[in-house]
């Protein structure tokens, strides 16, 4: 029984070191791009954009950022940080697919659904 | 934005991050007003900031929060479908029934709260809590090591029921209110599944960013999350988050509850205040 108690213990402290980095890979290099594009910025002193002017779709975010439009880089900071979520709740699923866990992979599943589900409907309005 | 407006947002996003982390709140509460009355930035950009700040928070602080084990994965996984579940549904119930209610009535709620926590005040870890039988089937009772008392805090997860429609209402007022569903979470994992006050904030903090990433889309595309504004907040938030996880590690629970209340009371007044002027 001790024994059992040992083995679980290990695999929460697997899971919650790998939500931990996979949030830290997420996070870091989406807060180094945002501080790339503000950088640009003020080192430059230029948005890329008219006053006013920027980016409001992924599209445009990625397409302002390889012509090195520094606004468009922060915008594409951003929307990698908006993910980082999404990522983390990824993550998970494909992790308590490996430990087996079938309750919590069905937890996060429905938690991704919903979540896609809300970013698509929140686009159609 | 010139450089010396974004250094200013910088200073108090750094504060929105610190406060966020260390009471699992967002920071809209700092940020939003910060940047329209200091900055002068339109309420709309304002808000956009706040979601970046409140999902910037949620990362940032988790990367140490979760591998610390001060934020229980299970608890905040299994409440999340709640969560976004209500934020979902908040969308179409918004139409059904009356904010001004709806902001009367948690308001109040929240007050009531507000006066139950202070009477908790001297109470440092919950004591003898009955398992509830779903929270031992989905193993989400947690142990975590305590660094204000050096010690290893084991605790049991009581109330799953009430603590889950708690948080699907939570996630309601994120969709329809807009405020206090950072609060609103807290004191569900408090008051119904007694768990420690670092756990309840931390976990808290966990859940909030995956609420607000699924709206996030839409105000992007409306054009609320203007870079020059929103791009010092995340900087900002981001170190202060990090720096916030390491103070509320050094706080006790109880100091840590005795700071949450004030945010309690002001987020009811807040509520009360909208709900009687609309």
């Amino acid at each position: 029984m001790e024994r059992l108690v040992d083995v679980n213990m290990s695999k929460i402290l697997q899971t919650e070191d790998f939500v931990s980095w996979s949030l830290r890979l997420g996070v870091y290099l989406a807060g180094g791009v945002v501080l790339l594009g503000l950088l640009l910025m003020f080192g430059t002193g230029r948005t890329g954009y008219g006053p006013d002017i920027f980016p409001t779709s992924a599209a445009a975010a990625i397409n302002g950022a390889l012509a090195l439009k520094p606004a468009a880089i922060v915008s594409l900071g951003l929307m990698l940080l908006i993910l980082t979520p999404v990522f983390r709740v990824t993550a998970s699923i494909v992790l308590f697919l490996l430990e087996r866990d079938w309750v919590f992979t069905v937890i996060t599943s429905v938690v991704l659904l919903i979540l896609l589900v809300g970013l698509i409907f929140g686009k159609a309005i | 934005m010139q450089l010396g407006s974004s250094l200013i947002t910088l200073i108090f996003s750094i504060l929105a991050g610190m406060i966020g982390a260390i009471l699992g709140i967002g920071g809209g509460i700092v940020v939003i007003p910060a940047l329209t009355l200091l900055i002068g930035v339109p309420i709309h950009e304002a808000i956009g900031a706040g979601l970046i700040s409140v999902i910037t928070t949620s990362s940032g602080a988790a990367i140490t929060y979760v591998r610390d084990k001060i934020t229980n994965i299970r608890i905040g996984m299994f409440l999340e479908t709640a969560t976004t579940l209500g934020a979902l549904s908040g969308a179409f119930i918004a139409g059904l029934i009356s904010p001004k209610a709806l902001f009367i009535v948690f308001g109040l709620l929240m007050g009531y709260s507000a006066y139950n926590m202070f009477n908790k005040r001297n109470s440092e870890t919950p004591a003898e809590v009955k398992e509830h039988p779903l929270a031992a089937r989905l193993k989400l009772s947690g142990s975590y090591f305590d660094k204000s008392l050096n010690k290893q805090i084991d605790y049991k997860v009581a109330g799953v029921y009430p603590a889950y429609a708690v948080m699907y209402i939570a996630g309601v007022l994120s969709g329809v209110l807009g405020i206090g569903s950072g609060v609103f979470k807290v004191l569900g994992m408090d008051l119904f599944m007694k768990l420690p006050m670092k756990v309840s904030t931390a976990t808290s903090n966990f859940m909030m960013g995956v609420t607000a990433a699924a709206s996030a889309g839409v105000y992007f595309s409306r054009g609320d999350i203007n870079p020059l504004v929103a791009g010092p907040v995340g900087i900002g938030v981001l170190v202060g988050a990090q720096a916030g996880t390491k103070i509320m590690q050094k706080l006790n629970n109880k100091t840590l509850r005795l700071l949450f209340i004030p945010i309690l009371v002001w987020t009811a007044l807040e509520m009360l205040w909208k709900g009687w002027s609309m």
